[in-house]
């Protein structure tokens, strides 16, 4: 199933309301370095193209490089990692981001119910947890809110070390922009946040992934 | 959609045609015209056999057609073999029945050919409009009518619970508990192959339908999962859907890429689906019968707050333990006025907290007093009533062990059956009162239901609890739809 690259992922989402990291694109080394030098340090670099749908499981992610040098290495790494299967690919530069808290969220394609949006607790355990909860497209408000709270584990969503609790408002308009692009572009056939970093109590959408009907 | 006419036949027929009866008590064609003469049908019934002899007392006519001119039939109960069906159907038509319901097997659930027979059947029955249900289907169940149109048993209390089930065995079951609880039934149907009128069909009618409280359905496989939807949550803006949802659903490919998809079981998107439609989802089929029978005969709460009223520490715990785990029905603290308010009626050892437990310190008016308290008291949206019987039980003990009627005990019997069968009343009148859900739990309910307490909650029509857990699922349920209802300006 044909896939949008990351940032071309994130671009489509961003124009629903899903918030994003502020990030930029590179062709180059020397590029990748001028855009970490304005995001500043430290800064995540990763190698993105519409055919790379699995970038931790080849290694084409760089978390906390922290100056200039780092930057020119990995860069220099990932530009080298790309395979002629890959197609057009470019470096995204990122801030690198700091949270306790993981969310997932998402639009599924259920093949009795149509299009599904949904919300869980992320991370590494997201998958054995399976702490989700979905709704068909569209929802409403009342959904979305709805929704967070019938997750098992909601209690994360309060304050926790030190954080403040989960902006739920953002939260709620994240799910609705998800339903909001699931119904008006009939050319997606899923959509993955994963993670939503929760960032000082605002998830973030640090890596995304929109597949597209065949 | 069918029109509500055809359904409107089916379930409240002026008379009724068994065609195909049978001489033979072992086959459906006699089950099917005993089951309905046996349980009084307000009708007139009527019935064919290919060699015309009196069945039940019942003449019969070779064919539909041969019935007298003015017989008035509005419901077929079709026992013939499926070759027959399309001729009957087209007989009835041309009598004026309305609906039809069609036992026969032989149809979609027998492959390739039996489909096709399906599909030539519902439409030729559309043409003529008839309602088709069915076919391969137990039957139908009206207590407004005394209709007991079905190849199985029970014929159950009447009641305010309408089901529908896309398997007949879940209909029998849902009546066995109808049966052992006493909380009634409208009407019930089994969907058998849905080839014309589906399970939502049946949940539509029953929202409209004056004597259906709740919806209870059994569902399997969904053809159409977002026409489904929509079609649930239309109901559910109407009356409470309780669903029990039956084996996984076929899942289609799941995209490698995914993660949202790899966390997409069919049961998650369709507990969500529920969530999103009002409908509340059981997990058992007995959860799914005592939420109906709490939607059929408590009010709903207006909030979360149950207060627990019990004559014994411990099941106020494990009550409360129940409740606090259900993350959402709240055992909220007494409020000062209402604790003053219960002081005046009880010794100082009481609990003075939620659970309230009356610690052995109620005479005579006590529980009935301290439940009207709590139950005007607007901090308190449900109570919980644990202990009912305990006296009776010992009642029961005293009546059967061999010094009764002597010694006093035939006038202490007496007092403690009389007081138990006044405070199961007491609730139900408190309940009315009040608009606020009270519910009885105690394992009485089964393990002595005759115990005058567990019999007066039937007498009350109520369902009396098995266990304290189980009302507390149940009132669960009814705060969710409550709730749904709430969040969107249902009222």
């Amino acid at each position: 199933m044909p896939t949008l690259s990351e940032a071309a992922s994130k671009a489509l989402l961003a124009t629903h309301g899903v918030p994003v990291p502020g990030e930029r694109t590179a062709a180059t080394v020397d590029g990748a370095v001028e855009a970490a030098e304005q995001i500043g340090y430290p800064v995540v670099l990763k190698l993105c193209g519409d055919r790379i749908a699995h970038k931790t499981e080849r290694g084409l992610v760089r978390l906390q490089l922290a100056d200039r040098a780092a930057v020119e290495i990995a860069a220099g790494e990932l530009l080298g990692a790309a395979q002629p299967s890959d197609g057009d690919v470019e470096l995204l530069v990122a801030p690198m981001l700091r949270a306790n808290r993981e969310l997932i969220a998402g639009v599924h394609r259920d093949p009795q119910f149509g299009p599904c949006v949904m919300v869980g607790i992320g991370g590494v355990l997201a998958e054995a947890l399976g702490d989700v909860a979905f709704r068909l497209v569209p929802i409403t408000p009342t959904d979305a809110e709805e929704m967070i709270d019938d997750l098992a584990m909601r209690e994360l969503l309060e304050p926790f070390r030190g954080e403040p609790a989960v902006d739920r408002g953002e939260l709620e308009r994240i799910l609705l922009g998800l339903s909001d692009a699931a119904r008006s572009e009939p050319r997606i056939d899923s959509i993955d946040l994963n993670p939503l970093l929760v960032v000082d109590g605002r998830p973030i959408a640090v890596d995304a992934l929109v597949e597209l009907v065949d | 959609m069918p029109a509500p006419a055809g359904l409107r036949r089916l379930f409240d027929p002026r008379g009724v045609v068994v065609c195909g009866a049978s001489s033979h008590p072992g086959k459906f064609g006699f089950v099917a015209l005993h089951n309905i003469l046996s349980q009084g049908f307000e009708g007139r019934v009527f019935a064919t056999n290919r060699e015309g002899e009196s069945i039940l007392g019942v003449p019969t006519a070779r064919t539909v057609s041969e019935l007298p001119a003015d017989a008035p039939l509005d419901l077929a109960f079709v026992c013939t073999p499926a070759a027959a069906n399309e001729g009957l159907l087209r007989e009835c038509a041309q009598r004026g029945i309305a609906a039809a319901f069609v036992t026969s097997g032989g149809y979609g659930e027998a492959g390739e050919d039996g489909r096709a027979e399906e599909a030539k059947l519902v439409e030729l029955a559309e043409e003529l409009g008839i309602l088709l249900a069915g076919p391969n289907g137990q039957g139908v169940v009206s207590t407004p009518s005394n209709l007991c149109a079905q190849i199985v048993a029970p014929y159950p209390p009447p009641g305010r619970i309408g089901v529908a089930s896309q398997s007949g065995n879940f209909v029998s079951s849902f009546l066995n508990y109808a049966v052992q609880t006493g909380v009634g039934i409208s009407r019930a149907v089994s969907a058998g192959n849905a080839a014309m009128v589906t399970v939502p069909d049946y949940l539509d009618y029953y929202a409209d339908d004056a004597e259906t409280g709740v919806a209870l359905a059994y569902v399997e496989g969904i053809a159409d999962g977002r026409a489904f939807f929509e079609r649930i949550l239309s109901v559910a803006r109407r009356c409470p859907v309780v669903l029990l949802k039956g084996g996984a659903t076929a899942g289609g490919q799941r995209a490698a890429a995914s993660h949202t998809g790899a966390l997409a079981s069919d049961d998650r998107v369709f507990d969500g689906m529920c969530r999103q439609a009002g409908a509340t989802r059981a997990a058992s089929v007995e959860e799914a019968f005592e939420a109906a029978a709490t939607f059929a005969t408590q009010p709903l709460p207006a909030g979360p707050n149950v207060a627990v009223l019990t004559t014994a520490g411990g099941w106020g715990v494990v009550t409360a333990d129940a409740i606090v785990a259900s993350r959402e029905l709240v055992l909220a603290p007494l409020a000062p006025d209402l604790l003053a308010a219960i002081d005046e009626e009880l010794p100082p050892r009481w609990s003075r907290n939620n659970p309230i437990d009356l610690a052995g310190g109620e005479t005579r008016d006590t529980i009935p007093k301290v439940m009207e308290l709590v139950a005007a008291h607007p901090t308190v949206d449900a109570i919980l009533y644990l202990g009912l019987g305990i006296q009776s039980n010992q009642a029961a003990l005293m009546r059967a062990g061999g010094f009764y009627p002597g010694h006093g005990l035939e006038r202490i019997v007496a007092y403690h059956e009389r007081q138990d069968a006044r405070f199961a009343e007491a609730a139900a009148e408190i309940s009315d009162r009040w608009a606020k859900p009270i519910l009885t739990a105690t394992e009485l309910a089964v393990a002595a239901p005759d115990n005058p307490g567990p019999a007066a909650v039937r007498a009350s029509g109520r369902l009396c609890y098995a266990s304290s857990n189980r009302a507390v699922v149940a009132l669960g349920h009814l705060y969710r739809y409550a709730r749904w209802r709430q969040r969107r300006g249902l009222g």
